[in-house]
């Protein structure tokens, strides 16, 4: 049994990070030539860590599902960046960058990680303009800022709504000119089925190509995790279509644990679900707050009413508007977390002051920014935005409010891996949203690109090197080693049991059914009952998804078919740990809220004092309950409070 | 609605294509092209015949992969979109579609409606970068005032989203309005001056290498990007180009 041990380095918080870089083992270049790293992932932790990488003198092996690097999920990032600049100069610090983070995730992620990501942070930002990533600027020449949930201060840097494009199309930049220089050798349309182990230490991987079919192996001294979260184990969330949780759930079945399953982020701005035929959900970027106010009619006849499509939302009299939020959190208002956005829509929902057809959705209304600055700052703002609600929904949000609704978003819950970000497997690293460790139960905006790029750029290089430095009398691993031959062996018949099941249901039936349990298990509000529910139902399914799933075609070649049909058989598992993770929780804090656990205004209770730790799951086999390991956390630099949102 | 779609189907890339009509029932106006082809497959593996195939991930319009050749439209009728932002409220009842794959030899068709676009990579690979040491110390972020204006013009040129679609819009299949959005973006800023000249000679290069047309001027590109490139790229394009020439004679 592995050993949680985080690995903490000695001195103050401020003094960690440099002291790690002091003291770790360095590789000589001619030494790098002859180690060899595979990185799986091309968003923004993996495209940065193999450019990086590379660029040290080791020789990489880069993969992703899609046709280009370029198109990894974290091409769809909108809002922005943080960093702790303090550009604007309002009182920004790293300090205060690092007490935001853990304070927005509720008390629930390691101190010394959360410094080390606010400490580099401003080195992103440099490093990206270096690159050419095109900033918004003032007409000073000067970068701009704006502000996001959870923080008093401007540090959110962004290009457009696109903030996420030419963050990637920046790390993407860097990759291409190590392809270039033959030091990353790059894998496009292979999808990683799963993780080769020798003596104990991560060595390979088995893809697919999914152009060709082939099973094709991959050795390498140590391997790199970046494939994203798994929200799309709801079924409808704002993840890409392709974004998975099957590789982090090949490594958690190969000996990783996993990191706080149950923490899943529910975004608050979110174009509300319109029909069954549905195959995803559109973001609407949180920077919207910064100018939107949100708001219900005051009075439910007002609101049904809406709901029949017999009023309109501008014939609502100012005074009959609800803006819930400014009223319960008159201090950050429109701007609070995105936990407490979320649950307090849902709330309002619940008792019926809801809107849409489905009243299912709250209004964020421009009304006033546009009065207040003009159209054309708001569509400078937010053009491209505006642009696409129009195309989805068929209204203008410049004349009539949008219509949202929270919806899956983000995973804080991942891989385990300690202040080296290694996991419990040795060689194993997980790096971007693939792990666990930076934003505790809840993240704030703008901080899964500032720790993608912190973990590839900044992070994994070091560590991975100082990894490394023992390995240099290790040969080239070869792939014809036993251990490559089983595990390829179990691969194909996994695959090949999925193809003869020849059963009646598609894959997406099964997929849509886990989705619709896990948003009304193991959603925005989770209840005893209802997890203990889950886990049954999660079982049932995925007894009759393997007795009765249907999966055209073969292997040779494409079949798109088939990929689908492996994910939806991991997230038929990984489902359920989260479920029994969220159980286990009994309390609320972040993302995470239990029914059981909140006081009469509906705020969350969270319990210091039993549950301020990390839940790292092991896994134990097939029809055998995980083991729980518990990482405690300590504050020494922080005071632990209850986040009040209320007043400053 | 109750529609008609004419698709291509191609088993693999050696493989004849051919059209191949299917009737599809009850389509929601708010359906998007892509729902409406996860309904048309979800059908198709129930009557036991093969899905169609194609490309899509994000399905908002920013990811660039997906990429349907539509009533001989890239992206299909509507203006400044992508093929997943496209919805079903744009066609008539009883209307019959047309579905194809981009059609442009340096894109083979690897299946159906899926292409082989690795081309655009490799242009890129040929110098559409600025060389930073990913791990060196670097000037402050603010240290190079940059106006804003050139600021907003290499941000219009850099959301370029790498779809092809200009490519299968050019009737010579040229892809200079590609090339010249990554161009434009580097040169319009001060840190991607210092390799301008090796980088307009080298990407030029490399996409007369991999077999895409010259530009003659016809702008179909332009009508057809989804997110609005300018052809005024183009020209900034072959500006840089010449300097480079002028300048720089022989390119090492
Ligand atoms: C709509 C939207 C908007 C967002 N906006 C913001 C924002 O404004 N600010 C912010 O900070 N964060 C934002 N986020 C969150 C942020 O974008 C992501 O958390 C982040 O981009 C994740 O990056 P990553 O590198 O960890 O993984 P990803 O970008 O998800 O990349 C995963 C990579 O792994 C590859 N991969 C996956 N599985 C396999 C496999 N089996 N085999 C081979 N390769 C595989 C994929 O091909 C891909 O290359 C947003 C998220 C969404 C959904
Ligand atoms: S220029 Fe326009 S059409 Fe061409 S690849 Fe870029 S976004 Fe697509
Ligand atoms: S699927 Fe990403 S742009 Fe269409």
């Amino acid at each position: 049994m592995a050993t949680l041990n985080s690995k903490i380095p000695e001195g103050t918080l401020a003094e960690k990070w440099t002291n790690f870089k002091a003291h770790q083992n360095l590789v000589n270049p001619a030494n790098k030539r002859k180690l060899e790293v595979i990185v799986v992932g091309t968003g923004l932790a993996g495209a940065a860590a193999a450019a990086s990488l590379g660029e040290l003198g080791f020789k990489v092996k880069n993969f992703c599902i899609q046709d280009s690097p370029r198109r990894a999920h974290s091409i769809a990032a909108q809002g922005g960046i943080n960093a702790a600049k303090n550009y604007p100069n309002d009182g920004d610090s790293i300090y205060r960058l690092f007490y935001d983070t853990i304070k927005g995730g509720d008390y629930r992620a390691r101190e010394a990680n959360v410094y080390r990501l606010a400490e580099v942070s401003n080195n992103i930002i440099d490093q990206c303009v270096a690159q050419g990533v095109p900033f918004a600027r003032e007409y000073g020449g000067l970068l701009d800022n704006r502000s996001f949930g959870g923080a008093l201060v401007s540090r959110t840097f962004y290009a457009r709504g696109q903030t996420g494009q030419q963050l990637l199309l920046g790390a993407y930049s860097a990759l291409s000119k190590e392809i270039a220089k033959g030091s990353v050798q790059m894998f496009v349309r292979r999808e990683m089925l799963d993780l080769v182990i020798v003596d104990g230490r991560a060595r390979g991987i088995i893809t697919r190509n999914t152009v060709t079919g082939e099973i094709e192996r991959f050795a390498a001294h140590a391997v790199v995790i970046a494939t994203g979260g798994y929200g799309n184990v709801f079924f409808l969330s704002t993840n890409a279509m392709n974004s998975n949780g099957s590789v982090v759930w090949q490594c958690y079945k190969r000996g990783a644990y996993f990191g706080n399953p149950c923490m899943v982020q529910i975004h608050p701005t979110c174009i509300p679900v319109h029909g069954d035929y549905q195959s995803k959900l559109t973001l609407m970027s949180e920077s919207l707050r910064n100018d939107g106010r949100i708001w219900v009619p005051k009075k439910k006849e007002d609101a049904e009413k809406i709901q029949k499509g017999t009023l309109k939302s501008t014939e609502i009299a100012e005074e009959d508007r609800d803006y819930y939020l400014e009223r319960r959190y008159p201090a950050f208002g429109n701007l609070v977390p995105r936990d407490v956005a979320s649950r307090a829509a849902k709330e309002r929902c619940d008792a019926g002051h809801g809107v849409g057809s489905t009243g299912l959705a709250v209004y964020l209304d421009f009304k006033d920014a546009i009065n207040r600055l003009g159209k054309h700052v708001i569509e400078a703002r937010y053009g491209n935005l505006f642009q696409m609600y129009e195309k989805i929904v068929d209204e203008n949000p410049y004349e009539t409010p949008m219509m949202i609704y929270p919806a899956i978003h983000y995973t804080m819950g991942g891989i385990w891996v300690d202040y080296e970000l290694q996991t419990t497997i040795p060689g194993l690293y997980a790096a971007g949203e693939a792990n666990f460790s930076d934003h505790g139960a809840n993240r704030l905006g703008a901080s899964a690109l500032m720790q993608g790029l912190a973990d590839g750029y900044f992070v994994i290089p070091y560590t991975v090197q100082h990894y490394l430095a023992d390995q240099i009398n290790v040969p080239f691993i070869k792939t014809d080693l036993p251990e490559f031959e089983q595990v390829e062996k179990e691969v194909r018949e996994k695959l090949e049991r999925l193809l003869k099941n020849n059963g009646s249901k598609t894959v997406d039936t099964f997929h849509k059914k886990l989705g619709l349990l896990m948003w009304d298990h193991v959603g925005m509000a989770r209840n005893k009952e209802g997890l203990q529910k889950a886990v049954e139902e999660i079982r049932a399914l995925r007894a009759e998804f393997w007795k009765d799933v249907k999966v055209p075609g073969t292997m040779h070649g494409v079949n798109v078919e088939l990929e689908k049909a492996t994910r939806v058989a991991d997230f038929l598992e990984l489902g359920e740990l989260m479920a029994l993770d969220a159980l286990n929780r009994e309390e609320s804090c972040g993302g995470h809220f239990r029914d059981e656990f909140q006081t009469e205004e509906g705020e969350a209770i969270r319990n210091d004092k039993d549950f301020m730790f990390v839940s790292a799951w092991e896994y134990k086999g097939p029809d055998k309950e995980p083991v729980q390991h518990k990482e405690p956390l300590n504050y020494e630099y922080i005071e632990v409070k209850t986040r009040n949102y209320k007043e400053a | 609605m109750n529609l008609t779609l004419k698709i291509w189907r191609q088993a693999g890339p050696d493989e004849k294509g051919k059209f191949v009509n299917y009737p599809i029932s009850d389509i929601s106006p708010d359906c998007s092209f892509l729902e409406m082809m996860d309904i048309l497959n979800e059908q198709l593996i129930a009557k036991g015949e093969e899905p169609v195939a194609f490309d899509h991930d994000c399905r908002e319009g920013i990811c660039g992969m997906c990429s349907m050749y539509i009533n001989g439209r890239p992206h299909g009728p509507d203006s400044a979109i992508t093929t997943c932002q496209l919805h079903m409220r744009k066609f008539k009842d009883r209307d019959t579609i047309t579905i194809e794959p981009w059609r442009a030899k340096p894109f083979p068709v690897i299946k159906d409606l899926i292409v082989d676009r690795s081309s655009f990579d490799e242009i890129i690979q040929a110098g559409g970068f600025i060389s930073v040491n990913t791990l060196g110390t670097l000037p402050d972020a603010n240290a190079i005032p940059i106006p804003k204006q050139n600021a907003d013009l290499a941000m219009d040129a850099a959301s370029c989203i790498g779809c092809g679609a200009c490519v299968a819009a050019c009737k010579n299949a040229s892809a200079m309005l590609f090339v010249s959005a990554k161009i434009s973006q580097l040169a319009l800023l001060p840190q991607g001056k210092a390799e301008a000249k090796k980088r307009v000679q080298k990407m030029v290069a490399k996409m007369d290498e991999l077999g895409f047309g010259n530009c003659t001027n016809t702008y179909a590109c332009e009508a057809e990007c989804p997110k609005e490139i300018k052809v005024t790229n183009i020209a900034r394009m072959n500006r840089e180009f010449f300097v480079a020439k002028v300048c720089v004679p022989k390119m090492e």
